[in-house]
């Protein structure tokens, strides 16, 4: 039953609580049209089925009540979206991107996910940079940039609990930001059409407390070191 | 009153116009430039896509439902490149995706709204005797048939049909390394370039014999409003379509000879193809819209015999969809990339058109208040799209406003609400249109029984086919994944997904008591009367059924008065047909013809 819903899991970014409440509001205010509307239709029909001898009345509109129907759907839609143009400003500007964030590049393609994560030094594009497929893994403590290109078609990044989507479109150097609220692994899926491996190109995102996202770190520089030496690719750990 | 002329009369009338008789079988029936047979031609060519259509929705669903498992009864017919031992492999499923999506839209929807309609209703409803340009119009239907052939054929060819879905988003849908398929895409790129050019002569047809051919006191706001609604329709047709061929062309291009308009490694632009698709896009979703909102306003009103409630205002509200229309494709691109700022003004210009969308849902309601409605079965039809046309409306505003957008874009949220729109609005639309115009068509009622059994296993098999997608969508289920399951968090949905797919089957069952109701009622169904709804607008005045060459064969209609005269005090009748003087000219000179003023041939 639960499957039937239309409550939303509980989010997991920052970004995540403005969305549902928005969600919310316009599920209330549909909802309650969707009900006003359909029982006056079902109403009337019921009403004002055929009876032998009775005839409709010959009433062709009527301008006040047009103008009410009009004005008052005009404020609703326009209210809804002056709210939503604030927290898509909010989402999307990139002015509004944390300076102290860190920065991992991921690099779609036919059908992996590929990051690599600054290394212990904090940088991205030095040598201990590390890159792991399929695995996206952060701190709790700290905003996330992703860095995002494409090398052949249109993926689109998707992690349903932080209400997060974004196309990733070949040619483009495209920024997402998020701020993780708790710490759990939660699913990646690819959203947009990509081709015939697009139902399996899925990862995890794996949000650390600050510890641990060191410690995590740091297995996987020492992995890499080893793992260099006998010249072996650089380290994919494969999610699931 | 005088409308009620005996049905054999009226073939008498029809027939015996002596150019009918000439004609042979093949311009008869073949190459006919007759605007009613055309229509006829469209429909039966849009009925047959319906089917194809409704059946790869039924692969795709079988896949959802029961993954993995060969497709029982006609499994063993499939290829191994395809589905071996009825197993369905992804790049079929995606093929089976896009071409359920570009059969529907294209090949039946469209034709069935526009092709159908544009040519059975526009002359009729306006009082002419034809198109304005009869051989293009039959260039129109036949310019069609290599377009569906050809779309049908890729099927069959190296590497399957197309499957980078219906958006064919670039780079996939540009380059085979991407997608495994070359010759499958190349098809459907020509296919669409073809029939682009059957759109663009109909459109031009629609809209000069609308201009030009209407019948005198035929005003512009005494027009019914399907024609209206074919008009506004016929322009975006007009506008869109160029737009969307030039588009096709271009992906051709990269396709096959090596050009790079959307490929980034040649300083191409992916998004450009967006933009080029969503521009006709959108506007596209008003052609699958417009026209049978104005078959239902008819069939409503006639129904509730009832004035229109608001006449203009649903005029005003067609042509404000219209012209919004143009401002608002950027809303399939929110989360493509583009910079956030348009987004902004796309979700605003999106957001207003849900005005004149509750502006006509409200006119249907105030049509119905205080009505003395008939359920008969085109009533029916044009109810359930009021009714399933609210839902995928009010479904529209949670993706317009952006943010929320990002979780439910590409999901089945979006699904559900694309299937609102073009089933539950545009098809339920059409039935009702059909239903409605049968006897006009073909001089015989459909069954009314098989008609309400029909109508109520579809609206519960289709509600329970697509109202729960949106739940599947709410739980971040995306579309157009071959195999849900290997996302662990979607492997509780798979409960639903099979309970849709069982829907899906029961719905697509029904629509076989639709397709044996229309044959068997198209040669055995009761007579029909003259005017069997008793109907306002002149294409019921027009004797025959359907009428002979000419259509008007007592003369050029005049017309008096607005379509939807309907409990008129000025009548004793519930109705007042557009074409019976008033009663000081009926006291002067009584026409030769009922509804028609004595012309001077
Ligand atoms: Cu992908
Ligand atoms: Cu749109």
């Amino acid at each position: 039953m639960e499957n039937w819903s239309w409550m939303l899991d509980e989010s997991a970014s920052s970004v995540g609580p403005q969305i549902d409440r928005l969600y919310y509001i316009i599920l209330v205010i549909t909802g309650i049209v969707f009900v006003a509307t359909e029982v006056t239709l079902l109403y009337f029909l019921f009403k004002y089925r055929h009876r032998e001898g009775h005839k409709a009345e010959y009433i062709h509109g009527n301008t006040k009540a047009e103008i009410i129907w009009t004005a008052i759907p005009a404020l609703i839609v326009l209210a809804i979206a002056l709210m939503s143009r604030g927290l898509w400003a909010e989402i999307k500007d990139p002015a509004n991107v944390p300076a102290d964030a860190m920065r991992v590049m991921l690099e779609a393609k036919q059908f992996e996910w590929n990051l690599t994560y600054p290394g212990p030094d904090g940088e991205l594009r030095t040598g201990d940079d590390f890159t792991v497929r399929n695995r996206l893994d952060i701190p709790l403590d700290r905003p996330t940039v992703l860095e995002m290109t494409s090398v052949d078609v249109i993926h689109s990044f998707f992690v349903p609990d932080f209400r997060l989507k974004q196309d990733i479109v070949p040619g483009m150097a495209m920024q997402m930001w998020f701020q993780p609220t708790r710490a759990g692994v939660f699913p990646i899926g690819c959203a947009e059409l990509c081709g015939i491996g697009h139902t399996r190109m899925r990862g995890t995102l794996t949000v650390h407390s600050p510890a641990d996202y060191q410690a995590w770190v740091n297995e996987q520089v020492q992995g890499a070191a080893s793992a260099a030496e006998p010249a072996a690719p650089a380290p994919a750990t494969q999610a699931q | 009153m005088a409308t009620h002329a005996a049905t054999a009369e009226g073939h008498a009338t029809g027939a015996g116009h002596d150019e009918h008789h000439k004609l042979s079988f093949i311009r008869t029936y073949i190459f006919s430039t007759d605007h009613k047979m055309i229509a006829k031609q469209f429909l039966l060519a849009s009925l047959l896509f319906l089917l194809i259509g409704g059946i790869l929705a039924g692969l795709v669903r079988w896949q959802l439902g029961f993954p993995g498992q060969p497709i029982p009864f006609i499994g063993s017919m499939f290829s191994d490149t395809t589905a071996p031992g009825g197993i369905i492999l992804p790049e079929f499923y995606n093929s089976l995706v896009t071409m359920h999506a570009t059969f529907m839209i294209f090949f039946a929807i469209m034709p069935l709204l526009v092709g159908v309609w544009g040519n059975f209703l526009i002359p009729l409803q306006i009082g002419a005797p034809d198109m304005a340009f009869p051989r293009l119009n039959t260039a129109s239907f036949w310019i069609s048939v290599p377009a569906g052939i050809l779309m049908l054929a890729s099927f069959f060819v190296e590497g399957g049909a197309a499957g980078a879905g219906w958006t064919s988003y670039a780079p996939l849908s540009a380059n085979p390394e991407y997608s495994g398929v070359h010759m499958g895409q190349v098809l459907w790129l020509v296919s669409l370039i073809i029939l682009g050019f059957s759109s663009l002569t109909g459109a031009v047809n629609y809209i000069t014999t609308i201009i030009n051919m209407r019948a005198p006191g035929m005003t512009w706001f005494r027009m019914p409003l399907p024609t209206w609604s074919l008009f506004v329709t016929s322009w975006l047709l007009l506008l869109a379509i160029p737009i969307l061929t030039g588009g096709l062309i271009m992906l051709l291009f990269d396709q096959t000879i090596g050009t790079g308009f959307f490929n980034p490694a040649t300083d191409g632009e992916p998004l450009l193809w967006q933009h080029i698709f969503w521009y006709f896009g959108h506007p596209e979703v008003y052609i699958l819209i417009l026209p049978a909102m104005g078959l239902v306003s008819e069939v409503i009103s006639n129904r509730a015999r009832k004035p229109i409630f608001g006449y203009h205002a649903m005029v005003l509200a067609i042509i404000s969809i219209a012209f919004l229309g143009w401002v608002v494709w950027g809303h399939h691109m929110f989360q493509s990339g583009m910079n956030p700022l348009l987004g902004t003004s796309f979700m605003i210009s999106t957001i207003i058109i849900a005005v004149p969308s509750a502006i006509k849902v409200f006119n249907w309601l105030g049509t119905l208040w205080k009505g003395d409605i008939h359920f008969d079965v085109p009533m029916l039809h044009a109810l359930a799209f009021v009714a399933m046309f609210i839902i995928g409306g009010l479904s529209g505003i949670f993706m317009a406003s952006a943010p929320v957008d990002i979780p439910i874009h590409d999901t089945y949220f979006i699904v559900a609400h694309i299937h609102y729109v073009l089933f539950g609005g545009s098809l339920f639309g059409i039935f009702a249109g059909i239903t409605f115009w049968f006897p006009k068509m073909f001089g015989r009622m459909m069954s009314p029984k098989l008609g309400k059994i029909h109508f109520w296993v579809t609206i519960f098999a289709y509600n329970a086919v697509f109202f729960p997608m949106h739940n599947l969508g709410l739980r971040n289920h995306m579309r157009r994944i071959y195999d849900p399951n290997s996302y662990e968090y979607l492997q509780p949905l798979q409960g639903l997904n099979t309970f849709i797919s069982i829907a899906a089957f029961i719905l697509i069952a029904g629509q076989m008591i639709f397709a044996f109701s229309f044959f068997y009622s198209m040669f055995f169904g009761e007579k029909a009367e003259q005017n069997p709804w008793k109907s306002n607008t002149l294409e019921w005045t027009a004797a025959g059924h359907p009428p002979g060459h000419g259509n008007f064969p007592g003369g050029t209609p005049h017309v008096y008065r607005g379509p939807y005269e309907y409990s008129s005090p000025e009548s004793n009748e519930d109705f007042l047909p557009q074409g019976v003087p008033p009663e000081p000219v009926r006291r002067g000179a009584v026409p030769r013809e009922p509804g028609f003023l004595p012309t001077g041939d």
